[in-house]
């Protein structure tokens, strides 16, 4: 379709691409919404779904392409322009005031008012609330205050918002993700009103049972690359799976597994109520054991519990066969159990901190004698990790900011080797990194492995499980979906049972 | 569909967190109903209780005082409810009162026939300029408010020291006209108590019916929501420190017709921590979007009740600062009861 005559055709956008610095997360884009329609996207995590919506709904800017209504170029340089073209964009975490009443977070910068003086008229506000949350069925009162509501109610409100707009395009980015599975379909109740009427829905979800449920047409994304649209009766969920992680698997540097020795770290029935449930797992000295699953299937939310930083309500966590329960990270250091979180930037590295410092933070106690700091000792340790790690840094004095993220992210790792652990539980280790500091981390893992350490590495980059997991464990919903060994592991089967497509329930 | 049903097992997912929007925090009403009452109360018991012990406490000359009192304080706490609505906050306000007062006081030194209303634009013209300096450190600068109202705080003392050369403005150097504004007029009340009157309520209309007052709300209680609804944050923020300059600008006059001394030393000196004290009392969150005019004036009211009442029972003005201290950690303390009781049964974020 060419750009440039006025029609119905909805809204289209073409070799749309952003990137943020790096590599484009989104990259050519080419993609129709039809109105009346529900158009599922779906991808791996970082496929660029997100970011694809954001650039559509104004909040973020294209670095080139073109986005068009009804076959006419927009501009869609902010959140309001792109509302008043009809564009809204329900996140998966609502952006509501928490503070303020249901009708005017409908309402908020659009309040009804009275002439001629401006002033809100809250009754006739309060009464187009009810009736907008009364057309798709919600038994909400709008003078409640918000932060009173569900995050199913929040959703609710965020669609009476878009509809209060009038909007025409709805974007939902994994509107599913914390709802029950009756929410759910009370959700798709509304979608199917909303497109009776004309509304276009697009719909980004992982969980493809879903997707199938509820979808008209489903685009794949992969790499901020749209692999193809499809009329979702004429795909299959394998297929769908197939080309969500159909990449090459270029050169994956395959480690050669080592000898498992004693079970060094181990998980039983750990159970925390509405996070995760029942997770059992183990590993054993000089393997690494992957942790994969969709974001928010509880991987990390484990691995807090296990290092102490949040509680648990049941299980058992054993280190070397002696029964443990951390109360605080301080705790778990110190029995030789290290954890790299994944969001290094607030929980991992003191950023306008030296580099000296940031690694020698863990062991502040050992460097000082009599509460005074061992300051030439403390440079040595630095020093000598960062040569280990091969972090390119001028001096150990640089400011951790000044680094890149795949030196900062080695910078943590030196910070917690210097605790010596022999349990090392990584985060999405390889997350924002570029290509060769990614090959160094894999490397520096896999060292790290082969000289007896247990390594439980959480990550969404199928890739990096495959080279250097010796069993991956699945974790889906909360609870472990499955364990597969060296032999078993490709990225269709992790991913199968990531999303669910294994046949079995998602409860 | 209610949260506890959300949560029921066997139907619901285990991964069914609740994600609480950013920082959500319901309001229990209940609680904060009772803050009002509480307030009420606790104005009526202290009055009572000095009245009793304090035969010059219930005369109608330290009525009048209190009511003069609490209208300054009233009058500058209605521009930083907005501030602290839109999780700001202004503490160079008794700067700003002080400056005021001694440059207008200063110049009616030499001009002592100008008319009040003029007088009072000048000084809320004064205030004006001094909190858009606030508000463009704030919203432009991207200061953080803390830092910046404080390093305004003590820019605006020292202003006032080189201004007054450490000279104070004297009884006979403030014309009539202005003292008048002090002395009860129509209907047996101050001018000035009927202008903190108006404005406050002037100040609750615009923040309970206009698009601009709610936008403050809307900025306080969520700012990324806020950007993302295209309300305009910043102009809004600037807006607010515009309003509590300029009130406190006219406080400065205010001071000189109830005072008639302005001391550079003392005019406004830590008058920033009573207004913060009344706005936070009054209920209004320090964490912005929650809150409003009514619990302010209810705020000033207990403020003002208790600075007089220890006053007149001979308390020391060392103690009257302990107690008033003591009252705001009170405040802010409920407000945190208020928080975690809201939070309560909302999922844990990882």
């Amino acid at each position: 379709m060419a750009l440039g005559a006025r029609d119905a055709s909805g809204l289209s956008t073409r070799g749309l691409t952003k990137s943020f610095g790096g590599p484009p997360v989104v990259k050519d884009m080419e993609f129709d919404l039809r109105p009346g329609e529900v158009h599922a996207v779906v991808g791996e995590n970082g496929a660029g779904k997100s970011t694809f919506l954001k650039l559509i709904a104004g909040v973020h800017q294209p670095d080139a392409g073109q986005i068009a209504i009804d076959g006419m170029p927009v501009q869609i340089s902010n959140p309001t322009v792109a509302r008043s073209l009809g564009i809204s964009l329900i996140f998966q975490e609502p952006t509501l005031f928490p503070d303020l009443s249901v009708a005017e977070n409908i309402f908020m910068g659009n309040h009804p008012v009275r002439r001629p003086l401006p002033f809100i008229g809250w009754q006739r506000m309060r009464a187009q609330a009810a009736e907008l949350l009364q057309s798709i069925g919600a038994r909400i009162d709008p003078a409640q205050p918000v932060g009173d509501l569900s995050v199913a109610e929040q959703q609710l409100v965020e669609i009476a918002t878009a509809l209060s707009h009038r909007a025409r395009f709805v974007l939902m980015d994994e509107p599913t993700a914390s709802l029950t599975p009756r929410e759910v379909e009370r959700l798709f109740g509304i979608i199917r009103d909303l497109t009776a009427r004309g509304t276009a829905v697009v719909f980004v979800n992982h969980r493809l049972e879903e997707v199938f449920a509820i979808a008209d047409r489903i685009t794949i994304m992969r790499d901020g690359v749209k692999v193809g649209t499809w009329d979702a009766r004429e795909i299959s969920r394998d297929e769908v799976v197939r080309r969500m992680v159909g990449r090459e698997l270029a050169d994956a540097p395959v480690r050669t597994p080592a000898q498992p020795g004693e079970v060094a770290l181990e998980i039983e029935g750990l159970t925390s109520p509405g996070v995760f449930r029942d997770v059992s797992l183990s590993v054993h000295r000089g393997e690494i054991v992957a942790l994969a699953g969709l974001v928010g299937a509880g991987r990390t939310e484990v691995a807090r519990a296990v290092f102490g930083i949040d509680p648990f309500e049941r299980g058992t966590i054993r280190l070397f066969g002696r029964p443990v329960r951390f109360r605080s990270p301080r705790e778990a250091l110190r029995q030789g159990l290290a954890y790299l979180p994944e969001d290094r930037q607030h929980q991992g590295l003191i950023l306008p901190m030296p580099v000296a410092h940031n690694i020698s933070l863990t062991i502040l106690d050992q460097l000082s004698r009599a509460g005074w700091l061992d300051r030439r000792r403390e440079r040595e340790i630095a020093q000598e990790q960062v040569r280990r790690l091969r972090v390119k840094a001028n001096s150990v004095t640089q400011a951790a900011k000044s680094l890149s993220g795949g030196n900062q992210q080695k910078v943590l790792v030196g910070k917690f080797l210097v605790t010596r652990p022999q349990v090392l539980i990584l985060d999405e280790p390889t997350r924002g990194v570029d290509v060769g500091a990614k090959a160094e981390i894999h490397r520096l893992i896999g060292e790290l492995a082969a000289q007896g350490m247990a390594v439980l590495m959480i990550s969404s980059d199928l890739p990096e499980v495959l080279a250097l997991a010796d069993r991956v464990v699945v974790m889906r919903d909360g609870r472990v979906a499955g364990e597969l060994s060296r032999s078993e592991m490709s990225e269709e089967a992790i991913m199968r049972l990531a999303v669910g497509a294994d046949g079995r329930a998602a409860v | 569909m209610r949260r506890q049903e959300a949560g029921t097992a066997g139907q619901a997912l285990d991964v069914a967190v609740p994600r609480p929007v950013e920082g959500v925090l319901a309001i229990n009403r209940g609680l904060a109903r009772f803050r009002d009452l509480g307030l009420v109360v606790a104005i009526a018991a202290v009055a009572a209780v000095t009245a009793v012990r304090s035969p010059q406490f219930a005369t109608a000359a330290n009525l009048q005082r209190i009511m003069l009192d609490i209208s300054l304080l009233l009058l500058v706490a209605t521009g930083q409810t907005m501030v602290v609505l839109t999780r700001n906050i202004d503490l160079s306000v008794g700067s700003v009162l002080g400056l005021s007062g001694i440059v207008i006081g200063f110049m009616l030194k030499d001009h002592p026939t100008m008319a009040v209303p003029f007088i009072l634009a000048l000084g809320a013209g004064l205030g004006l300029l001094l909190g858009a300096i606030n508000g463009a450190l704030v919203s432009w600068g991207r200061v953080p408010a803390v830092i910046a109202t404080l390093g305004t705080l003590t820019v605006y003392r020292g202003l006032v020291f080189i201004h007054s050369g450490g000279q104070q403005v004297n009884p006979q150097d403030v014309p009539r006209q202005l003292l008048q504004v002090a002395r009860p007029g129509g209907l047996g009340l101050p001018p000035m108590v009927l202008m903190a009157l108006i404005v406050a309520v002037a100040g609750w209309v615009v923040l309970r019916y206009t698009r601009t007052g709610r936008a403050m709300y809307a900025i306080g209680s969520n700012p990324d929501a806020a950007r993302m609804r295209g309300l305009q944050a910043g102009r809004i923020i600037f807006l607010t420190y515009l309003i509590s300059g300029a009130l406190a600008g006219v406080a400065g006059v205010l001071y000189a017709a109830r005072f008639a001394t302005v001391n550079p030393a003392s005019a406004g000196t830590g008058f920033e921590l009573q207004v913060i004290a009344a706005t936070v009392i009054g209920g209004t969150s320090i964490m912005g979007g929650r809150g409003g005019i009514p619990g302010t004036i209810l705020g000033a009211l207990l403020l003002g009740t208790i600075a007089n009442a220890l006053a007149v029972s001979g308390v020391s003005g060392f103690w009257q600062r302990a107690v008033e201290g003591a009252v705001i950690l009170a405040a802010v303390a409920v407000d945190a009861v208020i928080r975690r009781q809201a939070v309560r049964g909302v999922g844990r974020r990882a």
